[in-house]
C-alpha cells in the first residue's frame, strides 16, 4: 500500500499537475483561436529555461522564480502572435497549424542556441522527503506541484466565471459567432488567451524540469498526453482541461503497477505511448471529449 | 583534389536530395492532392528503412534478420510494410479533421519509434543495425560506388514522379482533389470519400517507406535517430510548402532547394568559431524554422504553384451537348 502510493499515485499525481496546466493553454487557444498550438510544449520549455536564468543569478528557490519564466513566455507567446499566426488569420486554420509547427522549432532552436543541448538541473539540494502519518513518504516537490496545481485551478475558476474578461473568453470558445456579434472585444480575449495560457506553461515546464531535468526538448515531449488532455476535457474547457490531465498522467503512471501479478502491466518504457493511444481512441471514438466541448 | 571533392559534395547532396524529394512527392499525394495532414512521415520513413534493412542485412544473432535477400525486394519489402501500416492508420484516422489528424499521425509515429528502441530482438535497439547492403554492390569499387547509388536514388524518383503525376491527372486524381477542395460535394457527386482518402494514405506512406529503405542502404547504418520526427517530418513539410504543394515539379524542385539550403548553411556555419560551431546545427534550424514563416506569409503557393490540369472531355462530348 504505501509502495503503491509513495512510488506510483504521488509521481502520477505530479505528472498529471504538469500536464493539467499546459493542457489548458492548448484547450483555450483550440477553443478561442481555432487551431492546434503545436509549439505549445517549447513554450513550456521556454518559460522553464527562463526560470533558469534567474535561478542562476539570484540563488534562491526556483518556484520563487517563475514569475520570470512566465514574463518570458507571455513576451514570447505574444509576440509569436503578432508577427507569425496573425498574418495568417484570415487563412484556413490549418495554415496556422503549419506555422505553428516551425515556431517549435524556432523556440527549440534558440534555447539550444543560448543554453546548449544538454541537460541543465536546478541546484535545490538534497531534501528529505516527508513523512505523512508515520508510513507514506513524500517528495516535497510533488506535494508542492499538486497543491500549486490545486490553487491554481481555484484562481482560474474565479477568474473565468467572477470576471468580464473571463466570461467572454467563456463565450468566445463556447459559440465565437454569438460572440461576435454580441460585440465582444475578440482582440482582448485573444490577448488573455495567451497570456493565461503561456503563463500556465511556464509554471508546467518548471514544474516538469524540477521532476527530472530541463533540457530542450522537455516539452515536446510532453506535447501530445497534452492535447490528449485537452481533447479529454473537451476543446475550451479550461476544468475539463485540468481534469483531463489528471486522468492522463495517472493512466500512463499507474499502467506500470502491477495490477496483477508481480510484472508491470505495460513496461514502463511504453509509458507514453499509452497517452498517445488514449488520445487516438479518444479522437475516434469521443472527440467531444468527457465534458462536451466544441467539436471543431 | 578540390574539384574531385566539391564532385563528391555534391554527389552525396544529390543522394540525400533524391530521397527527400521522394518523401516530398509522397507527402503532395497525401497533403498536396488529398489533403490529408500526416505529421508521422518519419514513422513511416523509420518502418521502410527497417523493413529493407532486416530484409537484406545477413545473418545477425542481434536482431531479426538474415534474409540477405537483394535490395529491391527489400525495398518492395518497405513498400509494402510501410503501406500496410498506412492502411491501418488510415482506417482509423482517415476520418479525422485536419488536426486531430496531426495530432494522432505524430502520435503513431512515436509508437513506431517506441517500438525501435525498446524492441531489441527486433531492430537492435538503439545500439542499431549495421553492413547493411547497397544496391549494384558489384559493378564498382570505393567512391564511384555513390555515384551508381545516385542513378539508382533519381531512377526511383523518375519512376515515382511519372506515376503521381500520372495519378495526378487521372480521373482518381481529379475526384481526390474536389474531394480535398469540396468534401460534401464530391460525395454528393457519389464519390467514396472515405476509400480515396484511405487509398491516398496508403499510396504516400509506401513511398515514404521506399525512401526510408534507400536511406538505409545508402548509409548502411540504421539507428533510432535515423527516425527522429523532427528532421524528418519538418523538413519535408518545409520543402513541400516552399516547392509548392498540389504539384509533383514543386515537390521535387522545393526538396532539392530546401537540402541545399539546409547543406550549404552547414559549409557556412563551419566557419564559425569553434565555440559556435558545435551550435551550427541550432542555427540552421532556426532558419529553416524562420524561412517556412516567410513561405507561409509571402510564398504561399510556393514555387512552382499548383496548377489543375484542365478537364478533357471525350470526342463526342461537344456534339451531344448541342443536342
Amino acid at each position: 500500500m504505501s509502495e503503491f502510493v509513495n512510488f506510483y499515485l504521488f509521481p502520477a499525481l505530479t505528472i498529471g499537475s504538469i500536464y493539467a496546466l499546459g493542457a489548458v493553454g492548448i484547450s483555450m487557444i483550440f477553443g478561442i483561436l481555432r487551431f492546434a498550438h503545436f509549439a505549445h510544449g517549447d513554450l513550456m520549455t521556454v518559460g522553464t529555461y527562463g526560470v533558469l536564468a534567474a535561478a542562476a543569478l539570484m540563488p534562491v528557490n526556483p518556484l520563487l522564480l517563475i514569475p520570470f519564466g512566465m514574463a518570458l513566455t507571455i513576451f514570447s507567446a505574444l509576440f509569436v502572435d503578432r508577427f507569425f499566426y496573425r498574418p495568417l488569420r484570415a487563412l484556413p486554420t490549418i495554415y496556422t497549424v503549419i506555422a505553428s509547427f516551425g515556431i517549435a522549432l524556432v523556440f527549440r532552436s534558440l534555447i539550444q542556441l543560448i543554453w546548449g543541448a544538454e541537460n541543465q538541473i536546478f541546484s535545490t539540494g538534497v531534501r528529505p522527503p516527508l513523512v505523512l502519518f508515520d508510513t507514506f513518504r513524500v517528495s516535497v516537490l510533488h506535494l508542492q506541484a499538486i497543491v500549486a496545481t490545486a490553487i491554481i485551478a481555484v484562481l482560474l475558476h474565479f477568474f473565468l466565471t467572477a470576471t468580464k474578461t473571463g466570461r467572454s473568453m467563456r463565450a468566445v470558445a463556447d459559440d465565437p459567432e454569438l460572440a461576435e456579434v454580441s460585440g465582444l472585444d475578440t482582440a482582448k480575449v485573444v490577448r488573455w488567451t495567451w497570456i493565461i495560457g503561456a503563463a500556465l506553461a511556464a509554471v508546467a515546464g518548471t514544474f516538469a524540469a524540477l521532476n527530472t531535468s530541463a533540457h530542450p526538448n522537455l516539452g515536446w515531449n510532453l506535447l501530445l498526453p497534452m492535447f490528449a488532455a485537452a481533447i479529454l476535457g473537451g476543446i475550451g474547457k479550461p476544468m475539463g482541461a485540468m481534469a483531463g490531465g489528471f486522468i492522463i498522467g495517472m493512466a500512463e503512471e499507474l499502467s506500470s503497477y502491477h495490477w496483477i501479478g508481480d510484472s508491470a502491466l505495460i513496461s514502463p518504457s511504453y509509458k507514453t505511448a499509452v497517452a498517445f493511444v488514449i488520445m487516438i481512441v479518444l479522437l475516434i471514438f469521443r472527440p467531444q471529449g468527457l465534458f462536451k466541448g466544441r467539436l471543431l | 583534389m578540390e574539384f574531385t571533392g566539391l564532385f563528391f559534395y555534391l554527389v552525396s547532396l544529390l543522394i540525400l536530395g533524391g530521397i527527400y524529394a521522394l518523401l516530398c512527392l509522397a507527402l503532395n499525394i497525401q497533403w498536396g492532392m488529398g489533403g490529408l495532414f500526416n505529421a508521422g512521415i518519419a514513422g513511416f520513413f523509420g518502418v521502410g528503412a527497417y523493413t529493407s534493412a532486416i530484409l537484406t542485412t545477413a545473418a545477425s544473432g542481434k536482431h531479426l534478420g538474415g534474409f540477405s535477400m537483394p535490395v529491391p525486394i527489400g525495398l518492395v519489402g518497405a513498400a509494402v510494410v510501410a503501406g500496410l501500416t498506412g492502411w491501418a492508420v488510415a482506417k482509423i484516422c482517415v476520418r479525422l479533421k485536419s488536426d486531430y489528424l496531426a495530432m494522432a499521425s505524430i502520435g503513431i509515429a512515436e509508437i513506431l519509434r517506441l517500438v525501435i528502441v525498446n524492441e531489441s530482438w527486433l531492430t537492435n535497439g538503439s545500439l542499431g543495425m549495421s553492413r547493411i547492403p547497397r544496391p549494384l554492390a558489384d559493378l564498382t569499387t570505393g567512391r564511384m560506388a555513390d555515384v551508381v547509388f545516385l542513378g539508382f536514388v533519381w531512377l526511383i524518383v523518375l519512376l515515382v514522379f511519372l506515376a503521381s503525376s500520372r495519378l495526378y491527372d487521372s480521373p482518381w486524381g481529379r475526384s481526390l482533389r474536389a474531394i480535398r477542395d469540396n468534401e460534401a460535394s464530391a460525395s454528393a457527386a457519389g464519390k467514396d470519400v472515405e476509400k480515396f482518402r484511405i487509398q491516398t494514405f496508403v499510396i504516400g506512406c509506401a513511398v515514404m517507406g521506399i525512401a526510408g529503405g534507400l536511406s538505409a542502404h545508402y548509409f548502411r547504418f540504421l539507428s533510432p535517430t535515423a527516425t527522429d520526427p523532427l528532421l524528418v517530418t519538418f523538413l519535408v513539410w518545409v520543402m513541400l510548402m516552399a516547392g509548392g504543394s498540389g504539384n509533383n515539379k514543386g515537390a521535387i524542385l522545393g526538396a532539392l532547394a530546401i537540402w541545399t539550403i539546409w547543406s550549404a548553411t552547414e559549409i557556412f556555419t563551419n566557419r564559425l568559431p569553434p565555440e559556435w560551431a558545435t551550435r551550427s546545427s541550432f542555427i540552421r534550424m532556426l532558419l529553416v524554422g524562420l524561412l517556412l514563416q516567410v513561405v507561409l506569409q509571402r510564398f504561399r503557393s510556393g514555387l512552382i504553384p499548383e496548377k489543375s490540369p484542365p478537364v478533357r472531355f471525350e470526342e463526342e462530348e461537344p456534339e451531344r451537348l448541342k443536342h
